[in-house]
């Protein structure tokens, strides 16, 4: 092996409370690789990450950083060997400046006092190596949240860091500050620097990373190079033996002849989108595809009364919608993009959340009947699979993929006749994707009309029976699933 | 209920999630604060006249205003806005009342002029909040500073004497049995507050929109709307505790319910309510304000003088809520 080491996990163990979460894994990195690390919620990844972080201390097994054996007891020992992690919640200050951010803690002094010029200073040196015009004494409040990964990568690399562990580093980004990410990613690899790529992303894996690695239930099932694994074996690697995916488009018949649920009329919002129109049928799956701030989520929020278009209406079995009650009320339902900040009520529990927007629905006399809904929030979770102990756990303390099924499910109560979903599987683990794609579907054979919006072009194949291209707020092009060959058609369609 | 959700769980879960029921007995810890503070004073003070049914009463009367506003608050604070104004609309109520009846209207037109006017207090308040969207705490602040004034104003802060003795029974000193009439206003409204905020479906939407107004109105609930409820809630509330100072006093003053808005949040926050929303007891508040009415009147007793019992009480609110914050999470 010509490339050294640089990394080296060797039979590490942890339990918690005698239940083991990683069972003697081993896992190597080697200098200069972006290596994928992918699995489902619950699988040990991200406990694996902390023992490599310090944050937790492992029970038993070996941590060696190029060749020495180390023990971190806080993430302080971890930061001076080099390891750095960038967060999915992104851990910066949004009331600090660039730079401040970037050396809290260890900021330069003279003296007693800081010296912020030369916090600056080095900032601005760290950014202009990256290729990143990011101004060191702006709020970070102000800038795009592309700028703060790029922030945090500073951050992590003014800790000399070597090692640099990135958890869904794409997820709050748009097409073009991915594609400016990738770039920044090489040129970290081309210094030498390895880099441990956490993501359920599927396409951003095979583009960006050397090798990767499948964990399920503790251990690591699979590690092999990107070039050599089809994304079938991926996906079977992380679900297990006899799970078929559901993420293969099949071709359902919708009927034709089906009664127009949704019609959206020449709706306008300025600086949103601009004289939109289009129907959706009973049955119906249709896919919106547009890159992040193409109008997609203003369109969404209009068309479930959040939002009020300047012109134009949003008609559901031909009575006119202008607010959230009216909206509901007429049997449309809203998966928001941000779960949790639009979808649910964090530190309330599974059960609150179900029962918050079907308090007409469950009433005894003057008061709500929480039996009745009870019982219900008890099919749903067995309908579902949500993983939970009881429905009166708090919404926190579920995975993201068992969050998502609780916000799906206090919307399918109310057997809506048009479901939009906004990004409705964005930070979901691929077995609650697939179980996600499938009620989707089953939604619409029942007869319901669906919306659904992604960034994720895989997905929207997967579901949509039509997909509607938006490019800055204009519909651009329709196109129907069966003229679609592959997805650099649909890439090609949204961004020409 | 808990067994059979479990049982409906196909696939065990590796992952090690705390338990939540272990941390709740934190929920509880205003009732065992209360009882040990009951249990103090019976074993140091017992023979003194703390166990004595008369004082147990006057504990109950004397508390009664705050837990009455403390209640309110209860619901604003739910929803995650503040009503710092609350103990000046007592005084506007009381005053108002009080002048209504000294122009010979009668008992029935200045309870109703004084309602009145603390409703008119919460939909200003709500108005600013809800409309301007400017943080409930300044709006407050500021009302609380302008209602002052205009106490102060209406009689150039002379007192009003009060002759109705209807309404000096009723919202005073008179008694159903032996129990003060006090007392049975404040159980009156913890009874119907507690119902309301636990079994209505404006109790969940109060709730949600303080647990995070966002995803509320995006389950359809009406979140501004619910906060102007809140708001008129806490004037009606003050109001009517206005009614009760002045009752018990048999005068309106411009002086009542001064620094009542900081005793009533102090009840709030230890009986276990979030400071930030979403999560509130009605019945936690009412034994927080008998709590802090229960430690004046044993320090009273004790024979401490005032300063030493600001100096206790003060050490014991932030102790209480000490013990009753949950641990923070990583």
């Amino acid at each position: 092996m010509a490339v050294p080491n640089v990394l080296e996990m060797r039979d590490i163990q942890k339990s918690f409370s005698n239940i083991p979460v990683l069972r003697k894994v081993n896992f190597t990195l080697q200098k200069g690789e972006v290596h994928a690390f992918m699995g489902g919620n619950g699988a040990g990844k991200s406990t694996l990450m902390k023992v490599l972080t310090g944050i937790y201390s492992r029970d038993s097994g070996e941590i060696l950083i190029n060749g020495k054996s180390h023990h971190f007891a806080t993430p302080r020992d971890a930061e001076a060997a080099g390891i750095a992690m960038i967060f999915q919640e992104l851990s910066l200050i949004p009331t600090l400046t660039v730079a401040q951010n970037i050396f809290l803690h260890r900021e330069p002094r003279s003296g007693y006092l800081l010296n912020d010029n030369e916090a600056v200073r080095r900032s601005r040196e760290i950014l202009t190596d990256l290729g990143e015009d990011i101004d060191p004494n702006a709020r970070v409040e102000d800038i795009s949240s592309g700028a703060c990964q790029m922030v945090e990568i500073a951050k992590a690399l003014s800790q000399n860091a070597q090692i640099l562990v990135m958890d869904e580093p794409t997820s709050s980004l748009s097409e073009h500050e991915t594609s400016a990410l990738f770039r920044i990613v090489r040129r970290l690899q081309s210094n030498g620097i390895s880099i441990i790529y956490i993501s359920h992303r599927m396409a951003e894996i095979f583009e960006i990373c050397d090798r990767v690695t499948v964990m399920r239930d503790g251990g690591i099932v699979l590690t092999g190079t990107c070039k050599d694994i089809s994304m079938q074996a991926l996906i079977d690697a992380m679900l297990g033996p006899g799970t078929g995916s559901s993420l293969q488009w099949h071709e359902r018949n919708s009927r034709a002849d089906a009664l127009t649920v949704l019609d959206v009329e020449n709706i306008t919002s300025a600086g949103a989108y601009r004289d939109v129109s289009f129907q959706i049928r009973a049955g119906e799956i249709v896919g919106l595809a547009g890159l992040m701030g193409s109008g997609r989520t203003e369109i969404a929020q209009t068309i479930f009364g959040i939002r009020s278009p300047d012109t134009g209406v949003v008609r559901l079995n031909g009575k006119s919608i202008a607010s959230t009650a009216e909206a509901i009320a007429a049997g449309i339902a809203l998966v928001p993009e941000s779960r949790r900040r639009q979808g649910l009520i964090l530190d309330h529990s599974v059960a609150e959340n179900f029962l918050l927007p079907n308090l007409d629905l469950f009433k005894a006399g003057y008061f709500v009947g929480e039996r009745g809904a009870a019982r219900k929030i008890l099919d749903f979770i067995k309908l579902l699979g949500i993983k939970t102990d009881s429905p009166d756990k708090a919404v926190h303390e579920l995975s993201g993929g068992n969050q998502q099924k609780v916000v799906l499910s206090k919307w399918l109560v109310r057997e809506p006749k048009l479901l939009i979903l906004d990004e409705p599987t964005l930070g979901v683990d691929i077995g609650a994707k697939s179980d996600i794609v499938e009620i989707v579907r089953k939604l619409a054979d029942n007869g319901a009309a669906v919306l659904v919006i992604s960034s994720e072009f895989e997905e929207l194949l997967a579901l949509s029976d039509r997909i509607l291209v938006l490019q800055d707020g204009n519909i651009t092009n329709q196109l129907d699933r069966r003229n679609i060959a592959s997805e650099e058609v649909l890439h090609h369609a949204v961004q020409s | 209920m808990q067994s059979k959700a479990s049982a409906t769980v196909t696939a065990p879960v590796p992952v090690i999630i705390p338990q939540s029921r272990q941390v709740q007995w934190r929920d509880f810890v205003v009732y065992i604060f209360f009882a040990v503070v009951l249990l103090f004073f019976a074993l140091t003070i017992g023979d003194k006249g703390f166990l004595s049914v008369a004082n147990l009463f006057n504990i109950t009367r004397t508390t009664s205003m705050i837990a009455i506003m403390a209640i309110a608050m209860t619901f604003v604070i739910a929803a995650g806005e503040l009503d710092l104004s609350i103990g000046s609309s007592a005084a506007l109520s009381a005053l108002v009342a009080g002048l209504t009846m000294a122009a010979g209207y009668g008992m029935v037109a200045g309870v109703a002029m004084g309602i009145l006017s603390g409703l008119a207090v919460g939909a200003l308040n709500s108005f600013f909040v809800t409309v301007f969207k400017i943080p409930s705490f300044l709006v407050t602040l500021g009302s609380m500073q302008l209602i002052r004034g205009l106490d102060m104003r209406l009689t150039y802060t002379k007192p009003v004497a009060i002759s109705e003795s209807a309404f000096n029974s009723i919202f005073g000193s008179g008694k159903i049995g032996p129990v003060p009439s006090l007392f049975v206003w404040s159980l009156v409204v913890v009874v119907v507050c507690h119902i309301v905020l636990r079994y209505t479906t404006f109790g969940r939407q109060v709730l949600a929109t303080g647990g995070n107004p966002v995803a509320a109105r995006y389950s359809g609930v009406p979140v501004e709307r619910i906060k102007m409820y809140c708001f008129l809630l806490s004037g009606a509330a003050g109001a009517l505790a206005g009614l009760l100072y002045s009752g018990m006093m048999q005068t309106a003053r411009y002086t009542f319910g001064t620094g009542a808005e900081l005793a009533a949040i102090a009840a709030v926050i230890l009986g276990g309510t979030s400071l930030f929303g979403g999560k509130a007891t009605v019945i936690g508040t009412f034994v927080g304000a008998l709590l802090i009415g229960t430690i004046n009147n044993g320090l009273i007793i004790m024979g401490l003088d005032v300063s030493e019992q600001m100096m206790i009480s003060g050490g014991l609110i932030i102790m209480a809520v000490a013990f009753g914050r949950r641990p923070t999470k990583t």
